[in-house]
């Protein structure tokens, strides 16, 4: 395997770990309200995600870190023209850290509402997003190559809101709704595991509806090469088990499948573009791919050193936080649920 | 304004309010592991609410350092393709360790700090902490690695048929005494601006008659720290100086506001130049001290910006090489200055106190107020000066600023989001503000151990 292909791998293997775990962020997230009808529910909820939801995100920023070093020229076409998604999915990552942090700090039925809300849209707005962001690449986006031989995005904001980006928001949207909530019936106990579950069971149907027509469209006009096709087919049948075992209430299972679903989905779609990272739909020279986006095989070199020593270390201590954390949250161990640290009487 | 003027203010006003948080996130953090150890080491209890109370001013401010590191990843890209796909190959390596090394163990750990009081044993929570401070080391020391390869490109080659600067010696790039000394010079600071929060925060303590049993060793530590750290951030400093007069006499000129080449060169205490930044109009300044800084001799030679801009104009081809000369001037003085108005509150507080003595007058409570803002004042200055003061390149000698911003982004996509970032920014600085301050007016807090002090029966940390 050449370096460059090498790094395509890392590259997915980035993805694949940020959507499996702030996928089930922006899923707990949107269904916060839902699940969780009060103040001892709500923060039950939320401290599921406390301990781990940075480190989630931190794959993001690795992921980004990682396509800068490697293909400077993607990052750079790629956040450059998708700018105003790519804004609108940083505004709320903002807007959700902070949420996290400072909801509880007082006990007000305001303070906390206002907080709350912003949770749902801002875990909503990303879900939606990286998957209209995914599905343009996949699809292929206006990029023309300049006289002096850069590759450029040339088209609009409202470009990226194809049809076929929408389905694959929308597909992302339910895929981390039902992953999210099989997540939480995994991590908590009582009311909140109850709706949970059978939440899980009616977004992960519509899921399956969402997923196997984007698939179809994926197949029918993007890419039919064989080899996606049997990666999307073990994504379609991971997520059937995980419908399997919500069904029978195998509330592990329905999370590492999911989980699987979600790493093989990711896996399909970067096998769609390969060795393309992003295809121009205007013409072949002007599609970006892991040659012409690359950069040096000495900084290849480095980096994949890098990698090589530290990513294993990095999975084995995150999986040992998740191992940690790894016991239910009850509503009922939350002390005074309705008063936060910073109110004066408690 | 066109795009490359809202790029640059949209990168100026997110860098500068990122680095609000950051020095405080990566002083406060150790800090906050020397109270746990103390009491990890004594069991004493008014260590273990130090721990908690500092804890949580410092897991406050950590939020927006967090949120705002965001946006700093993402932004080259973004406003500043052009420069991405200029120095990528080198640039990118460092911000991807950053994210490997630094991004998760800081936040790993972080979370095992909150969440595990009743979880973890005792040593091993200590040490989350320990490392959690630890990755907020590493990310400052990768990313002044990425600014200081902007300031004094080392390490790479002109690859002129792909048009960009190849990485050739990554070594070079992340140990150049460049590097070097921003890190020696950051890193004190860093601790000298959590000193000074500390140390404000234990007078105000103190004054409120709130938990002294808290507030003088917090006061103490605060003011050693400054202490301490002041004396790094001069020696780095004056290394910084003469690292910049070698590397960009331009930036010195300009911070000097010295026009004309000069040997014995004075330390310009007020210099008011012409309307057109050509030349002097009146100056004072102490005899021979820029000349002492710069290159070690009080009868040296300092450049001045008039000599440079020609040898630039002959070697750089015609264009205008000077940088904004007030801003570079004041910006100078300015991070000096409010530097040293923190050294002399800690020398001040360290005073009062050695006999066990109280610092208790009016005037001094004033001053305890503003002492956590001073160092943080000083610091933004000093990146709006080494900033500043490098322009017109955003790579020194490769690459300017204009060259660098995205060609695909229009200046009303620029614009919107300028507004909507500061905006937000604003909002998230009040409400950060008033979150800090509460929790000072409440102050420490009787300790719950914590450690599996119960049987799991509640949480001891909900969200």
């Amino acid at each position: 395997m050449s370096l460059n292909s090498f790094w395509f791998t890392i590259i997915v293997v980035l993805w694949v770990g940020y959507f499996i775990l702030e996928g089930f962020d922006f899923g707990v997230g949107i269904l916060l309200k839902v699940v969780a009808k009060n103040q001892a529910e709500r923060r039950a909820v939320l401290t599921t995600l406390g301990p781990v939801w940075d480190g989630n995100e931190v794959w993001l920023l690795v992921a980004g870190g990682a396509t800068f070093a490697a293909f400077p020229e993607w990052y750079a076409t790629l956040f450059s023209g998708f700018y105003l998604p790519l804004f609108l999915i940083l505004v709320s990552l903002i807007v959700r850290g902070v949420s996290f942090e400072y909801r509880s700090k007082y006990g007000k039925a305001q303070w906390r509402g206002r907080w709350d809300n912003a949770i749902v849209v801002s875990s909503f707005l990303p879900a939606v997003l990286w998957g209209v962001a995914f599905a343009n690449i996949i699809e292929g986006v206006p990029l023309k190559k300049g006289s002096n031989g850069i590759i450029e995005y040339a088209g609009g904001f409202f470009n990226l809101l194809n049809p076929y980006a929408l389905l694959g928001g929308v597909t992302t949207l339910l895929l981390f709704v039902s992953h999210g909530a099989f997540f939480l019936a995994l991590k908590t106990e009582g009311e909140i595991r109850n709706r949970a579950n059978a939440i899980g069971q009616k977004a992960g149907l519509a899921t399956a509806v969402a997923a196997l027509a984007f698939f179809g469209w994926t197949a029918a006009s993007v890419n039919s090469r064989g080899w996606v096709l049997l990666l999307a087919a073990v994504a379609v049948v991971f997520w059937l088990a995980a419908l399997g075992a919500n069904f029978k209430g195998r509330e592990g299972y329905a999370f590492l499948f999911s989980a699987l679903t979600t790493a093989f989905t990711v896996i399909a779609l970067f096998a769609t573009l390969y060795p393309n990272v992003m295809p121009s739909s205007l013409s072949a020279d002007a599609s970006l791919n892991i040659f012409n986006a690359s950069s040096t095989h000495y900084t290849l070199k480095v980096m994949t050193y890098v990698a090589v020593v530290l990513t294993p270390i990095v999975l084995i201590y995150q999986g040992w936080t998740y191992w940690i954390f790894r016991k239910r949250i009850n509503p009922n161990q939350i002390a005074s649920a309705d008063s936060g640290v910073l109110d004066t009487v408690h | 304004m066109n795009a490359l003027s809202l790029a640059r203010w949209q990168f100026a006003i997110t860098t500068v309010y990122h680095f609000i948080f950051v020095p405080i996130t990566i002083g406060s953090g150790f800090l906050v592991a020397g109270f746990q150890t103390a009491w990890y080491r004594t069991n004493k209890d008014k260590y273990l609410r130090a721990t908690k109370f500092f804890g949580k001013l410092f897991l406050i401010n950590f939020a927006i350092g967090v949120v705002t590191g965001i946006v700093q990843e993402f932004q080259f890209g973004m406003n500043w393709s052009s420069y991405s796909r200029f120095v990528g190959d080198i640039f990118g390596a460092p911000l991807a360790m950053e994210g490997l090394l630094a991004f998760f163990l800081e936040s790993t750990f972080l979370g095992l700090w909150i969440f595990g009081w009743d979880r973890l044993p005792k040593k091993l929570h200590l040490a989350s902490i320990w490392l959690a401070a630890t990755g907020t080391l590493l990310s400052a020391y990768f990313i002044l690695a990425a600014n200081s390869f902007m300031q004094h490109p080392v390490g790479y080659t002109m690859n002129v048929a792909r048009g960009r600067a190849e990485l050739t010696d990554i070594v070079r790039v992340l140990t150049q005494k460049t590097a070097l000394s921003a890190f020696f010079h950051v890193i004190p600071l860093a601790f000298l601006a959590s000193g000074a929060l500390f140390a404000g925060v234990g007078a105000w303590l103190l004054l409120k008659k709130k938990d002294i049993e808290v507030a003088q060793p917090a006061m103490k530590l605060g003011a050693i720290t400054i202490i301490v750290s002041f004396l790094l951030v001069l020696v780095s400093g004056d290394f910084s100086a003469r690292v910049m007069t070698q590397q960009q006499p331009m930036k010195m000129a300009a911070a000097e506001g010295l026009y004309d080449s000069k040997s014995s060169a004075p330390f310009s205490l007020l210099t008011i130049g012409s309307l057109d930044g050509t030349h002097a109009v009146f100056q004072i300044g102490i005899p021979s001290l820029l000349s002492l800084m710069s290159t070690g001799k009080t009868d040296g030679v300092v450049e001045g910006v008039n000599d440079i801009e020609k040898q630039y104009d002959a070697k750089y081809g015609n264009d205008s090489y000077t940088p904004v000369i007030w801003l570079a001037y004041w910006s100078f003085r300015l991070m000096i200055g409010f530097g040293g108005l923190a050294l002399l509150l800690a020398m001040y507080i360290l005073w009062r106190m050695r006999k066990g003595g109280l610092p208790t007058s009016k005037w001094f409570n004033r001053a305890a107020i503003a002492m956590p803002f001073l160092p943080i004042l000083g610091i933004s200055f000093g990146w709006i000066f080494t900033e500043s003061a490098r322009q017109p390149w955003v790579v020194f000698g490769l690459m300017k600023t204009r060259d660098g911003v995205s060609t695909a982004v229009g200046a009303g996509s620029v614009a919107f989001t300028m507004i909507v970032f500061t905006l937000l920014y604003g909002v998230l600085a009040v409400i950060e503000f008033g979150l800090m301050v509460k929790t000072i007016k409440m102050g420490p807090q009787p300790a719950v151990e914590g450690n599996n002090a119960n049987d799991g029966a509640q949480l001891t940390m909900a969200y």
